[in-house]
């Protein structure tokens, strides 16, 4: 170690200190935050391929009306497998793989405080994985309760359930092991006179995420534990006829689910609050007001989580108090996007593709929002819940918000990972193809649920056809520009042009300030020298 | 993509906004309401979208000029300001106070909704994988009782009638038997399940309410006008969960009363007399038409089942094997399976069902169950 401190910034140079395995022990034995970063992020591109062939799947089915090419049975399969495979196997390991990558480099560490958890966490994901996957192949094929499993639907439901029950276990250690690795890490590990509010937003925003997720993934492995004694040992917490209450599920399940959306979208700001000032030469807006904003957003999510079942029957000033407190939750948000428009007034904007997609983020994601609003009022919700408008208001915050800033982020630090440039013109390519795509696919979605169509369902009459078939249309385009996403990633680090020190201009964190590019192995072996 | 594909993407946006006045075909908002509840619901939507959609421009406003005029390309040198406490304040106050705003009338709309205390009739809705059952529980009316089942024809939903799907304008919201109420009458509408949760969901109605098995929840509706509504089941509830639609049917009270008595009528000529001397030809008759109504969704008219997912009767060892188990099976249904539980079924509708299900396929045991067999079981 001494002798690489004197080399400090030559990347491969410290090897011979620690010896690593090379080849696919390389990857396996990791302790590095950089390849464990880089493992996280492919395994969720993987996932975000598997979870988009089954939604692929079900818009074909719903292209016309009728059943054509899968039976309900199945169908049910693909919806519960698509939202589950997308939350816990694409968006929430592309966020920590972010965070693998950049919090030590962001804070001045040298790699995560505890590497070897670090590598346990990542190797949790894959058999999990094969777990929500192999339960297609099990008798009676994949459980069709939806992602959200509700009981007694969940304890009527085949084997397959009991696999993917193993499987939300074991991503949940595996979360839970993340989010004190990161908590750890930002607390412990900053460099001297790196102080919380000076931290960049993204590390802020995956501090908060890491607190989430440590108070929530217990609270879903209760739900589904108790769902697997129903199930299996005879105990009766959702049957109503051994005195329980079906109803009591979904306030657990959703007491996760709730602060679940900000573990997904909380991150999302962070990257977002990275890119949009780079691009704009500028600050960004209100550090400070962001900060508490994402703190307030976090708290509140935790109190707003049965705005998710105003149908499932609850008394009138229940219903009042969770309308009240989720209309509040505008307020922070509303703060956020404010707060990022002002960092672009009278900046000086250049629009490359991380910017390109941190603005269609910013764009989409209020939109998702306000829906949100709609939503939030009892009366309107009332008409509006289990039908197509949910479907689209989600995918607008979890793909045009969390999967955009997820790639405004790949596109933005892609050059400082690999030490090439990608493709401009194909990634704006990318980005243009993407936006245009999806509110094909998802704007026309609002449509059919303000008229009455509801979720879930592989047929419909007649008078949704014309919407569905343009739905259909949307999403195919949206799933085969993703596959220029993956040339782009692949042309970039096999034969991309060598990036310069520092791609982009505007950028000032760490990373781009005190550190080579590509980055090297260990981040920080001596704790860089702040001002 | 320079300022030029921007303007392209604006041109196209314009035309898009321009053209949704071309779609009136196209449904582009709520259903036409037909309760005063449900108008308030959608004006108070409207009101909340129009808020939204102001807003939207106002700050994406600033976001576009900002693109347009802020940008490098055009020499516009960045500021360095990143602070204004007056600016900040005021953009978290403004938003709440527009949410009161928005409070006040849905707070009003939603204590009217909940409010379903002293209504002219109640009807009891009850969710089963996949039909609805009601029953009338007080009011004019009060006894009637059936159950409504999706009546579009298998062929047109697979496929091998396409062109029958095509000329039916009610495909998959139409039911063999309606729920008739009076037009002007407030309706209280109890809804529970029998297996797995539904939802009761008449969008023009302006009613969603989820059936909770063991529960009873309550929701409720006064149609201004009479009419043919359709709605269907809201809440995922297992393979024909997008099949069970909902089909009420609002008439005039003088309507009304003569409907309650045909179906009075009709329920005094069915009701089968309980010492009736049953014979095997009738007691199969009478299984394969419940069969029809409540088993068929899963072990299928072939008795084949679904392999993996529901078991074949034809040849299965329940159904050959002791009469007495299958009808237990039958009268408490499997814990932890689609199997449900049909008590609700009278003892001869049981005991036919039963009876047919063992001497039908490959089944032939000769066996008959009488409907005091299955009395004595229950």
């Amino acid at each position: 170690m001494e002798a690489a401190h004197a080399h400090h910034g030559h990347q491969g140079h410290d090897d011979h200190a620690h010896g690593h395995p090379t080849g696919i022990m390389r990857w396996i034995k990791s302790t590095n935050h950089k390849d464990i970063g880089t493992m996280y992020l492919w395994f969720s591109f993987t996932m975000f391929i598997v979870g988009g062939i089954m939604a692929l799947i079900i818009r074909s089915e719903l292209f016309q009306p009728g059943l054509q090419i899968v039976q309900p049975d199945f169908f049910n399969s693909m919806i519960t497998y698509h939202g589950l495979i997308m939350v816990f196997g694409a968006i929430m390991p592309a966020f920590v793989g972010f965070a693998n990558w950049l919090i030590p480099m962001q804070i001045g560490a040298p790699d995560m405080a505890f590497p070897r958890m670090n590598n346990l966490s990542f190797w949790l994901l894959p058999p999990a994985a094969l777990l929500l996957i192999g339960a297609q192949f099990m008798p009676g094929g994949g459980a069709g309760v939806g992602w959200t499993m509700y009981a007694p639907l969940s304890t009527q439901a085949g084997p397959a359930m009991d696999l993917t029950i193993f499987a939300i276990h074991i991503l949940g250690i595996s979360s839970i092991m993340g989010s004190i690795n990161i908590i750890t890490t930002v607390l412990n590990m900053r460099a001297p006179g790196m102080t919380l509010m000076k931290m960049p937003l993204f590390c802020w925003t995956w501090l908060i995420t890491a607190y989430l997720l440590v108070a929530v993934m217990p609270v879903l492995a209760g739900a589904v534990t108790m769902t697997l004694t129903d199930r299996h040992f005879g105990t009766h917490f959702f049957n109503a006829a051994g005195g329980g209450d079906p109803v009591l599920y979904q306030h657990i399940f959703w007491f996760f689910g709730h602060p679940e959306v900000y573990i997904i979208a909380i991150p999302a700001f962070g990257v977002v609050s990275q890119v949009i000032p780079a691009f704009s030469r500028k600050p960004l807006f209100g550090y400070a007001s962001m900060v508490y904003a994402t703190a307030s957003i976090a708290i509140l999510s935790f109190m707003v989580w049965a705005h998710h079942m105003y149908t499932a029957g609850m008394p009138v000033e229940a219903q009042l108090y969770f309308m009240y407190a989720t209309a509040l939750i505008a307020v922070p948000t509303g703060v956020k996007v404010f707060n990022w428009v002002a960092t672009m007034w009278r900046g000086s904007l250049t629009f490359e593709t991380p910017m390109l997609f941190a603005l269609g983020f910013l764009f989409l994601f209020t939109l998702g929002g306000f829906t949100g609003l709609v939503l939030a009022i009892v009366p309107v919700d009332v008409q509006l819940h289990d039908t197509y408008y949910v479907v689209a208001h989600f995918h607008y915050v979890m793909v045009a918000g969390a999967l955009f800033s997820a790639f405004a982020g790949i596109y933005f630090w892609l050059p400082k990972w690999t030490g090439r440039m990608y493709n401009e013109t194909l990634g704006k390519l990318h980005f243009w193809l993407s936006l245009i795509f999806f509110n094909v696919a998802f704007f026309v979605q609002h449509f059919l649920g303000l008229a009455g169509m509801p979720r879930r369902i592989p047929d419909y009459a007649l008078q949704f056809a014309e919407f569905n078939a343009i739905s259909t249309i949307g999403a195919w385009g949206f799933g085969l520009s993703q596959l220029l996403f993956l040339y782009i990633v692949i042309q970039c680090i096999r034969g991309g042009e060598k990036a310069p020190e520092k791609p982009w201009e505007g950028a000032d964190s760490l990373e781009w300030t005190h550190l080579p590019t590509p980055a090297p192995w260990h981040s920080f072996e001596t704790p860089p020298v702040l001002k | 993509m320079g300022i030029k594909g921007i303007k392209g993407f604006g041109a196209a946006l314009a035309l898009f906004f321009w053209s949704a006045a071309a779609w009136a075909e196209y449904k582009l908002n709520l259903q036409t309401p037909h309760t005063r509840l449900g108008e308030e619901i959608y004006n108070l939507h409207t009101i909340i979208t129009v808020i939204c959609f102001v807003i939207f421009i106002g700050v994406f406003g600033f976001m576009f000029y900002a693109v347009f005029k802020h940008r490098k390309s055009v020499g516009h040198k960045a500021a360095q300001f990143h602070e204004n406490t007056a600016v900040e304040v005021t953009w978290t106050l403004i938003p709440f106070v527009i949410l009161i705003a928005l409070a006040v009338p849905a707070t009003g709309t939603l204590i009217a909704m909940r409010d379903t205390t002293e209504p002219d009739m109640t009807i009891k809705a009850t969710g089963y994988q996949w039909k609805w059952g009601y029953d009338y529980l007080k009011g004019e009316g009060e006894g009637i009782s059936f159950y409504s089942t999706l009546s579009t024809p298998r062929a047109q939903i697979d496929g091998s009638d396409v062109a029958g799907r095509k000329a039916n304008p009610n495909y998959l919201l139409e039911t063999d038997t309606h729920v008739v109420v009076p037009v002007g009458k407030k309706i209280r509408v109890l809804v529970t399940a029998a297996d797995v949760i539904h939802a009761w969901y008449v969008p023009s109605l302006a009613v969603k309410q989820d059936a909770v098995p063991g529960f009873i929840r309550d929701a409720w509706f006064r149609a201004e006008k009479t009419g043919i509504f359709r709605g269907q089941c809201a809440e995922l509830c297992g393979k024909d969960h997008g099949f069970m639609p909902i089909v009420v049917e609002v008439v005039e009270p003088a309507q009304y009363t003569a409907w309650v008595n045909s179906q009075q009528k009709k329920a005094a000529a069915e009701k089968v007399d309980p010492d009736k001397a049953w014979t095997m030809e009738d007691l199969k008759a009478h299984g394969e038409k419940i069969y029809a109504q409540n088993c068929v969704a899963c072990h299928q008219a072939t008795g084949m089942g679904v392999p993996g997912a529901f078991p074949a009767l034809s040849g299965s060892k329940m159904a050959t094997g002791p009469k007495e188990d299958q009808v237990k099976l039958v009268l408490n249904g499997k814990q932890g399976t689609a199997m449900n539980a049909f008590k609700h079924l009278s003892d001869v509708d049981l005991a036919a069902v039963v009876t047919y299900t063992r001497n039908s396929w490959n089944n032939k045991t000769g066996d008959m169950v009488a409907p005091a067999d299955v009395k004595a079981l229950r």
